[in-house]
């Protein structure tokens, strides 16, 4: 029985498990969860994981949360000597995969997110631009960790480990991805964090990394989508938690 | 040359890495970083992690930061028990799973409320506003919610009969709020025998030894100056903004 990979193209984290399934040819059905009309709050997905998050992997009765963990699980389980560079096992180099896993929730995703909710699902549903004072502030925090990545995870190197592609790098780009999907091209000006995506887009295959992000790049259908379905008073609450 | 370890007690980070190393007997030499005196903006601290946090370590010229990369790290390096990060695939992913929850799913909820309760009134002179402390008090009650249901569930540990570093990381972030005087534990049953089984798998004096600072936190940060603290100005008015 294959994999399934319970995903919503949207998500960030799904499409780092999406791109890294589909890269190192592991079988698995698309078992869509869709997420702008809360499907991940219904009856069936409870069933499937209680968290209510999406990506969510089951193999035969194993199920697992957390894209970071559902990668390193199908890096080991289907990895060859050939694929190391994914999750190498090199203690130092493995260090570093690691180093920017774990720091990169709070900094990258989370303002990444934060952009994205404020410039694309916000405005849907307060009727109204966010603050500007709280757009400049989401905006600064997006900045510096761009900044930390060149600096300090790129540096001089062609990926994040060095020589060769690694989660890390397919864990950033999918996140650095998510604002770039609401017209802000934060490659511009950054040439380091430009070049070091070219590589990146290279190594994944452009074919499937367009692929992959064709939803995120198309996010003006939401509205429609959200209005269809009652998710903007369903969301209202939420949102309105985000600015307390 | 001697692993170095870059750390303050009262962050949660620096207490799973501190027990992690003491409790498998990785020697290694402890510098103290004062993060409410603000030493990490230092020059000195910046050569070993630029991003101006603790933990991280020296070992060799090999300099790291991040708890769960360090911890995984010395795990890999010293060869520990495999409970603390098993090697069968299944029981290392739950493992992974709740190590990258956490980030977001407890520890964020931990840490602001510790700000809003001791540091933000200290450093600000005002109380934090009803609404926000409601929010954050909500978040973090389902954040436990969700640790002794899911994580937890009818399991001793969370990986199951054994302690593995989730755990170890789950109780450091849950201690932080319990230093703010909140006491987490009161009416939470699974919670607390959960707790009771990790601190006597750690040791009550290893488990105290790294608490003593953050429980003794209402006291500190009474007799603190507060005019040297305006650093976190900026932090603490984003949280408002």
């Amino acid at each position: 029985m294959p994999l399934e990979l319970y995903l919503d193209l949207h998500s960030q984290p799904c499409r780092s498990v999406f791109i890294f399934a589909k890269k190192t040819n592991i079988p698995f059905d698309f078992k869509f969860v869709d997420l702008a009309t809360g499907q991940q709050y219904g009856e069936d997905f409870g069933k499937i994981s209680v968290v209510r998050k999406v990506p969510v992997m089951r193999d035969g009765d194993f199920i697992l949360t957390e894209s970071v963990a559902i990668l390193k699980y199908m890096a080991e389980k289907f990895g060859t000597s050939d694929s190391d560079h994914w999750y190498p096992a090199d203690l130092q180099k493995r260090a570093r995969v690691n180093e920017y896993l774990s720091w990169q929730h709070a900094a990258m995703r989370a303002h990444g997110s934060k952009v994205f909710w404020f410039r694309a699902i916000v405005p849907i549903i307060t009727g109204s631009e966010v603050p500007k004072e709280k757009m400049d502030s989401a905006m600064e925090d997006l900045t510096l960790s761009l900044k930390v990545f060149e600096e300090k995870f790129l540096d001089d190197r062609p990926f994040i480990i060095g020589e060769k592609i690694s989660l890390a790098d397919l864990v950033a780009i999918v996140e650095i991805m998510q604002p770039v999907g609401t017209g802000l091209d934060l490659f511009e000006n950054r040439p380091t964090l430009g070049a070091w995506r070219d590589r990146v887009k290279k190594e994944l295959g452009e074919a499937l990394f367009d692929k992959a992000h064709k939803t995120i790049m198309d996010v003006d259908s939401l509205p429609q989508t959200f209005e269809n379905n009652g998710m903007l008073e369903f969301l209202k609450p939420k949102i309105q938690k985000m600015f307390n | 040359m001697a692993l170095e370890m870059y750390l303050d007690l009262f962050s949660q980070p620096c207490r799973s890495v501190y027990i992690f190393a003491k409790k498998n007997n990785i020697s290694f030499d402890f510098r103290k970083v004062s993060l409410l005196e603000g030493e990490q903006y230092g020059e000195e601290f910046g050569k070993i992690n630029m991003i101006r946090k603790a933990p991280a370590i020296r070992d060799g010229d090999f300099c790291l930061a991040e708890s769960i990369a360090i911890m995984k790290y010395l795990a890999e390096k010293y060869q520990t028990s495999d409970h603390w990060y098993p090697a069968d695939l299944q029981k290392r992913a739950r493992v992974n799973e709740y190590l990258s929850w956490q980030h977001m799913g407890i520890r964020m909820h931990g840490s602001k409320l510790f700000w809003l309760r001791l540091l933000i009134p200290k450093i600000m002179g005002v109380e934090v506003p009803k609404d926000k402390m409601d929010g954050a008090l909500e978040d973090l009650e389902g954040s436990l919610k969700l640790i002794e249901e899911k994580f937890i569930g009818d399991k001793p540990f969370i990986a199951g009969e054994q302690i593995s570093l989730a755990d170890l990381v789950a109780i450091v972030e849950i201690m932080q709020p319990v230093g703010s005087g909140l006491d987490v534990f009161e009416g939470r049953l699974k919670l607390s025998a959960w707790r009771d089984r990790v601190q006597a798998e750690i040791g009550k004096e290893l488990f105290d030894e790294a608490h003593q600072g953050i429980l003794a936190s209402q006291e500190m940060v009474k007799n603190m100056d507060s005019s040297k603290m305006q650093v976190f100005k900026p932090k603490i008015l984003r949280f408002f903004l």
